[in-house]
Order: C-alpha cells, then sequence, then structure tokens
C-alpha cells in the first residue's frame, strides 16, 4: 500500500477532527511548580525534593500493560528503580501524541512502537540533566559521575539524590544529542517485570470510570433511541420525577437522561419514562439487507484500491477456485459498561473516565457544549477493558451534556444492555477470493476481494472513497505468489462501526488464513508443508510457522478425535502462527490447545507479551466460536451475556506461547494473535469434518448449514 | 426503614428501598467499590460477594435478602494483600484490565473455602460464572493452585 497507516492519520485524520491540540503544561506539573516541591525536567519525568520519582504514561491502561512498559522504558535510560517509582497516567498535551496514529491515541498495537525510542531518550535526557547539575555542583566533570537507582555518585564518596539534584536540573536546557543503550545492555527493558499496578487490582483500590466519585456527584441513566441514531419526539418525565430520588429528568441529543441520587434510583425511574421516537434511517436496515447491499456493492465493485493483475494468470491456471467468505457484526463487549463523570460549572468542563482518545474526548465534549478545547479537562483512569469501544467518546459528551443540563457533577453509567445494543459494531464483512494452482499444484494466482464499511471514514470524516488503510490491514500475504490482486471495496451499510480489537486483520485473516487451505487442500498437499514452501524468501514467517508447528507436535497423531489447524500471518509489525487443536461433537467445536509463536523483535516485558498473546487469543475465540451481533428494523438483537457470549473459562483452551528473541524493531502486540485464532480453528475444522465452514462464527447452526 | 447486615465484620444499616440490589447499596451508599457492576443479571460475576460464607451475584440480590446476615467483599480479604489468593494473583500477574477480579477472587475465595485442593474440574466449576473478557483463565486456574497449595501447608 502505497498510504502508511502513519502517513495517513498524520495527514488526513487529525486534519479533519478539526481538534485543537492545545500545548499546555500538564496539571500535575502545573501543580508542582506552584508547591515548589517537584521539578519537571521534561513531560515524563517528575521529580520530587524527597526524591519522589513519578513517571508518565501517556497511554491508557486497559489491560495491555502500559502502565509498566512506558515507565520500563524510561526508567532503562533514567537509572531509577521501578518499584521505587510512582506513575500517572498523562493529561491532554500535545507532547503526548502518538506519532503513529497523529494524536494521543492508545490503540492499534502501538504504545511500545511509539515509545520505544522516545522513551528512553526522555529518560535518558533526564539523567544527563541530573548528571550535569552534579558536576556544576562538585566542579566535576560529567564523565566522572554516574547516575542510577536514583542517586548520582562521583569519586571521594560524592553522592546526591536525584531529588536533591532536580531543582538544579530542571533549569538546565534539554540536551540535544542523546546516546542510548545498545539492547545488549539492558537491565530493564526484555526483563519479566511484574506489572505496577497489579497490586491495586487485587484488594479493590484500582480506580475505574465507574469507580469515580465527585463532592455532590449525582448519578445519570439514559435511555437512548432503540434504533441507533434515533431521536427524541417527545417524553412525558411525570411518573420519572415522582419516584424516589430522581433530581431531574432532562434531554439531550441522545436521549433522555434521569438523574437521581443514586444510579439504581436513576435507572429505575428510566424505567417509567414513556419516549415517543423518531427511530430514523437505521430502522430500515437488517442483517439480509446489510448482506444484499454488501453484495450488490461487490458484484459491481467501485475498488477504492487495486493493486496487481493475477486475471490472466488464473484464466490460465491448470485449476480454479473460488469462495466467499463472511464475518459478522460484532460488539466490544468491555467489562467495565461505558461510563464518564463529568463536572461543569462557568463555562469549564471536567471528565472523568475511560478513554482510548484523549484528544478526541476534550475536542468533542468541548465542541457539544461550545466551549473551547482548552476549557474541558481530561482525566483518565483505568479502562476496565477497551478493546476499541473507548476509541469513541459518545458516552463522554453524553455525561457532560447531562453536567451541564442539571449544573452538578454527573456519573453516567450505562446498563449492559445500553452497551451491547449502543456499540460501534466491528462492520459485516464479505471477502470474495479466487485462486489458481498450476499442473503441480503451486499457486500461481490470488486474487482477494474484501467489501466492508470504513470505520476511519466515519470516525475521522475520511473522504468517501479514499483509501482507508485499516483496510488493508493483513490483506497481502507472505506467500510467494507470483500474481496477486487485492481489492478494496467500500460500502456504507449505514449502522454505526467501530475499531474492534485487531480491527481488518480478523476479516482478512480469516479469509486468507482459510483460502490458503482450501488451495492446500485443493493441491492435495499437507496445510502446513504447502505455507511453508511459498515462504523461501520470508524467513521471519518461516521462522514462526515452523517453530507453531514443531511445538504442535504438527503431523505426528493426535488423540481420537482431535485435529489441528495452522494459520499465519504478519501484522503490527508481529509475525505470528497459531495452531489449534479442537475436537468436535454435535457440531460443537472444542478448542483444547493452541500454540502460538510469536516475533516481535524486541519485547519490553516478555510476561505481557504472554498475557497478552493469551488475552488476545481468548477475546478472538469468542468471535470464532459464538459472538455475533444481529438487527432487526435497525434494532440490535442481543442485549448481555446469554445472548451475546464470550469465552469462559471452561472454555479456554490451554496456550503455549513460544517468543522469538530479537532485537528488531518493536511490534505490536496486543491485537495481531485475536485474527488468527479464528482462521487457525476453521482450519482445523476442516481437518476435522471436511466441511469448510466459510461464515463466522463457527457456531452449530452455520457448521450444519456449511 | 432501616435495614441492618454485616459488612466485612462491622455492621451496616442503610435506609436504601429494601428492593435495592446489594451491589448499588454496597457501592453507591456504603462507597466501597471494589465490587464491580457487568451485567446486572447475574451472567458475568463481576459483583460476586459472599454471603455468610456463599459466593453470590450482589446485582441480583435485593438487599431484603442480607437483612441480619454476613457479607463479605473484596475489600474483606485483605487491605495490603497478604492473603494468600491475593499473593498468587500477583505472583502469576493474572490480572490486566482488572475489573473482573474483583469477582474471580471472590469466587476463588469460597471455592477454597469449601475445597482445599480443588481439581482443574472444580475449578472450571467454580469459576466459569465469572466473565473476563481480557482472557485470563489460565493464569486464574494457575494461581488458584498456588494460593490453595499455600493454604494447605498453613
Amino acid at each position: 500500500m502505497t498510504t502508511t497507516r502513519r502517513d495517513f492519520l498524520k495527514t488526513t485524520a487529525l486534519a479533519a477532527t478539526g481538534l485543537t491540540l492545545g500545548v499546555f503544561l500538564p496539571e500535575a506539573a502545573e501543580q508542582a511548580q506552584a508547591a515548589g516541591t517537584i521539578h519537571t525536567p521534561n513531560a515524563w519525568v517528575h521529580i520530587a525534593d524527597d526524591n519522589t520519582i513519578t513517571l508518565i504514561s501517556a497511554r491508557s491502561e486497559m489491560g495491555q500493560g502500559v502502565y509498566t512498559s512506558m515507565p520500563m522504558l524510561i526508567a532503562e535510560e533514567l537509572g531509577v528503580d521501578l518499584r521505587k517509582v510512582k506513575v500517572e497516567i498523562a493529561p491532554v498535551n500535545a507532547v503526548y501524541t502518538n506519532a503513529l496514529l497523529g494524536a494521543q491515541i492508545t490503540g492499534g498495537s502501538t504504545s511500545v512502537r511509539d515509545a520505544y525510542e522516545k522513551l528512553r531518550i526522555a529518560g535518558a535526557q533526564v539523567r544527563m540533566m541530573l548528571v550535569s547539575a552534579a558536576a556544576a555542583q562538585w566542579q566535576l566533570d560529567a564523565s566522572q559521575l554516574h547516575a542510577a537507582d536514583g542517586k548520582v555518585t562521583g569519586p571521594k564518596g560524592r553522592s546526591a539524590t536525584y531529588g536533591q539534584l532536580a531543582a538544579a536540573a530542571s533549569l538546565l536546557p534539554v540536551p540535544k544529542d542523546v546516546v542510548l543503550k545498545p539492547a545488549k545492555e539492558f537491565t530493564i527493558v526484555g526483563k519479566r517485570t511484574k506489572r505496577l499496578e497489579t497490586p491495586h487490582k487485587v484488594n479493590g483500590t484500582a480506580e475505574y470510570g465507574i469507580d469515580v466519585k465527585l463532592p455532590g456527584m449525582v448519578y445519570a441513566s439514559l435511555e437512548q433511541c432503540p434504533v441507533i441514531g434515533g431521536k427524541v419526539v417527545s417524553f412525558d418525565a411525570a411518573k420519572a420525577k415522582a419516584m424516589p430520588g430522581v433530581v431531574d429528568v432532562v434531554q439531550i441529543p441522545d436521549g433522555v437522561a434521569v438523574v437521581a441520587n443514586s444510579w439504581w434510583r436513576a435507572k429505575k425511574a428510566r424505567e417509567v419514562l414513556a419516549i415517543v421516537w423518531d427511530e430514523g434511517p437505521v430502522s430500515h436496515i437488517d442483517n439480509a439487507s446489510m448482506r444484499d447491499g454488501i453484495r450488490k456493492a461487490a458484484d459491481a465493485p467501485t475498488p477504492i484500491k487495486k493493486t496487481g493483475d493475477a486475471d490472466a494468470a488464473l484464466k490460465t491456471a491448470a485449476k480454479t477456485l473460488h469462495a466467499e467468505y463472511w464475518s459478522p457484526l460484532l460488539a466490544h463487549a468491555t467489562m467495565e459498561p461505558q461510563n464518564f463523570t463529568a463536572d461543569y460549572r462557568d463555562g469549564k468542563c471536567l471528565v472523568i473516565g475511560p478513554a482510548q482518545f484523549q484528544q478526541g474526548t476534550q475536542g468533542n465534549v468541548a465542541g457539544a457544549l461550545g466551549l473551547k478545547p482548552e476549557d474541558v479537562t481530561v482525566k483518565t483512569t483505568f479502562l476496565g477493558g477497551g478493546f476499541g469501544r473507548r476509541l469513541e467518546y459518545d458516552f463522554a459528551v453524553q455525561a457532560a451534556q447531562i453536567s451541564k443540563a442539571v449544573g452538578k457533577p454527573v456519573k453516567l453509567l450505562w446498563t449492559r444492555e445500553d452497551d451491547t445494543t449502543h456499540d460501534f459494531y466491528r462492520p459485516m464483512a464479505l471477502h470474495r477470493m479466487a485462486g489458481g494452482l498450476d499442473a503441480a499444484g503451486k499457486p500461481v494466482a490470488l486474487t482477494f476481494q474484501l467489501t466492508s464499511q470504513s470505520i476511519t471514514q466515519r470516525l475521522f470524516g475520511l473522504p468517501k472513497g479514499t483509501l482507508d488503510p485499516f483496510m488493508a490491514e493483513a490483506s497481502v500475504v507472505g506467500y510467494d505468489i507470483p500474481n496477486m490482486t487485492q481489492e478494496l471495496i467500500e460500502h456504507d451499510s449505514g449502522l454505526r462501526v467501530g475499531y474492534w480489537r485487531s480491527v481488518s486483520h480478523a476479516l482478512n485473516a480469516f479469509a486468507n488464513e482459510s483460502f490458503i487451505d482450501e488451495m492446500a487442500a485443493a493441491a492435495g498437499k499437507d496445510p502446513y508443508q504447502y505455507r511453508l514452501s511459498l515462504l523461501e524468501h520470508q524467513p521471519r514467517f518461516a521462522h514462526v510457522l515452523k517453530l507453531a508447528a514443531e511445538k504442535s507436535g504438527w503431523g505426528k497423531p493426535l488423540p481420537a478425535g482431535h485435529h489441528r489447524g495452522i494459520a499465519l500471518m504478519e501484522g503490527y509489525d508481529t509475525y505470528m502462527a497459531q495452531v489449534a487443536e479442537i475436537s468436535v461433537k454435535d457440531d460443537t467445536i472444542r478448542v483444547h490447545k493452541v500454540w502460538v509463536a510469536a516475533d516481535l523483535g524486541q519485547m519490553i516485558n516478555p510476561d505481557t507479551v504472554e498475557a497478552q498473546l493469551e488475552s488476545s487469543i481468548a477475546f478472538g475465540l469468542s468471535a470464532a466460536l459464538g459472538s455475533e451481533i444481529t438487527l432487526e428494523k435497525g434494532q440490535v438483537q442481543q442485549t448481555n451475556f446469554h445472548n451475546y457470549p464470550v469465552v469462559r473459562m471452561s472454555d479456554m483452551p490451554r496456550i503455549d506461547v513460544t517468543l522469538v528473541p530479537s532485537t528488531e524493531k518493536p511490534g505490536g502486540i496486543g491485537e495481531p494473535a485475536t485474527a488468527l485464532i479464528g482462521p487457525a480453528v476453521a482450519n482445523a475444522l476442516f481437518a476435522a469434518t471436511g466441511k469448510r465452514v466459510r461464515r463466522i462464527p463457527l457456531s452449530p447452526e452455520n457448521i450444519k448449514a456449511a | 426503614m432501616a435495614t441492618s447486615f454485616t459488612l466485612n465484620g462491622k455492621t451496616v444499616s442503610v435506609t436504601t428501598e429494601p428492593d435495592t440490589p446489594l451491589l448499588w447499596v454496597i457501592r453507591d451508599d456504603i462507597g466501597l467499590t471494589g465490587t464491580k457492576f457487568g451485567c446486572g443479571m447475574a451472567l458475568c460475576g463481576a459483583c460476586t460477594v459472599h454471603l455468610d460464607g456463599t459466593p453470590i451475584r450482589s446485582c441480583q440480590t435485593p438487599l431484603s435478602a442480607v437483612a441480619g446476615k454476613k457479607v463479605a467483599t473484596i475489600e474483606s480479604l485483605s487491605k495490603d494483600n497478604t492473603h494468600p489468593l491475593q499473593k498468587a494473583w500477583i505472583a502469576h500477574d493474572v490480572p490486566q484490565c482488572g475489573y473482573c477480579q474483583s469477582g474471580q477472587l471472590m469466587s476463588a475465595a469460597a471455592l477454597l473455602h469449601t475445597n482445599k485442593n480443588p481439581s482443574d474440574t472444580d475449578i472450571e466449576n467454580a469459576m466459569s460464572g465469572n466473565i473476563c473478557r481480557c482472557g485470563t483463565y489460565n493464569r486464574i486456574r494457575a494461581a488458584i493452585h498456588t494460593a490453595a497449595a499455600e493454604m494447605r501447608k498453613a
């Protein structure tokens, strides 16, 4: 692809949002300077006179471990004991922009990739400033001094804590030339490190958005139109207002909010609201009409991007095969339902809660209230899951509007039903694949066609017909196939869609990795050996494929009724292969074990890497086996975990992780494994039953129908 | 009308409507926020607390049902993370987003109360009512074994 995600979002997306990236000092620094006790040599390190050192994580902690991995990068060069530092989540500031995404965003498995050099430089700069301050004080040359464990030491037993040096160091210019340690000298980066926030997450003290409490705060429950995008025509709040504890009932653009002195009272009173809705255009959509629309767009394609030309090679191939794959709508289902707390007063607004996109939250709250972005303060709590749902800010805007309407601090909390029925869904997708084999079964042509909806267009106002680079993720396979075509078709189904863990990797890898399996079967070859034979020039692909196959005992006998499937992908600069071992009974799949091999370059915290692999596999497995969102007359039919099932402990496979040691530049690890478990299981299902199920989820219904 | 019960060893009395789910009494009226809201339908286990030692879903338990009884929340395990389960959760670095973990820990604590040496199947049976969207299940299982071993030694 000619446009990289990075370039694209830098140039297009941010400009399109119209956000102002206000430059002002982090509040912690403002307070610190006022108090005269904390010094901020740069935006990442705060040092107090008592040698309390606070490192800033500019990324939101939603389970992926940045609360530890970001400080690890700073600490590596700063020379502090990670066990002795404090960590704070950054406020909104341009200095904390994620260069890979062009804004202060946590997502796209970018945190480490963006931070790897930047935060080590930040740590090194502060260390050099502290050393320079000591050198000046002791009238020694900086080269004679040593910085480690929060102290600068020098000849003749000279020693000063960073806290003692911080005031002087903060006045020095920030050094421009910084030499970073080579990877082989790392003492923190790449070492298994206990997560810094775990102690707070095992005794109930970690603060999530739902736990925020402000003085005088009231609670809100919001009734939104059962059809997303519908508007209030009229409502009768008389009964609700008569309910115990109700403070007020207010209309905001998204619906009618009941505000009460406890959340339960607000929710109870909400149940007796009488609202007349204009359901709007989405009420004409259901699953069948969405599929028809997608199919029509695929039948008369107007591709936004077409590369290569495999058509001629397809025509002359000894054998050709064609297949269609469908991926359904999906909800994120974070464990913590959407919520935010807002306090609007005197033309300013404070919003506190779980956010993945701080500037989006700030800019859109400001826009909704008619304020300037700098009059909106965003504070980020721990996130009870993100998965892309909290890149949106609908709930933060709603909380701010309600607070303004009632003139009090408000905590808005959605129910699980609100959350499931008012998500920004992973878009439905159709893949049409065609492959050509020569007489020996070797692939000579592969055409890939994706028809789906652009999320980026909705969220960032991308002009219609412009390539959404996220749609292209993992569309190009690593296999050596001489003629390949990739065709991307945008079709707006009318339903709002959102980024969902691994975004299009999951859609595209399902089609690509199922289809290469189909080609192997058509060639009469073993699916592992067939893949491997096409990776002669792709050593990183080949290496992880071999590792996963070898660890899983590929080709060796299995217990009766057990079968294996394999899948391979590059995503987020990470190379990965998975083997799934399954059994099938009454068209129901049980996944017993998954082997995953990953080469993600330099790792920061290998234990977190393993945890993210386990996590992504569980997350992807929910989608592979049973989760699906359907619409009737525009209303989402699923409401809670009984009809939107997710993987539980009894469904969880054992996971065997193999990590490739490497000092290559880091790849992302929060998402890619999500995308591979679906095709690995689908391929195992084929091995088990001879049935090629081309529709996710691989549910008993879809297996029966295949 | 006031409802009294014992919460983490202390008697509490609240005037909240008796049909209010215990979860909201604990969180909003009493202010102990370690217990989480996940689904409101006893499907996910995030709100798990103990009622007279038995794990219950506080989102589906009305306040009236706990009158005069003993309720224990995550805050009762220990504040300083000295409970064997908390130590094991830290040793295995179980939590990711962490939101479900109070419920997971309380379900695990109830299991170990009645079964000092649970098998994998015992653990799966006891824990499958608790959803973790981060998929920390394998670490939870391992941590329960670790905690059980420590508790047997004690």
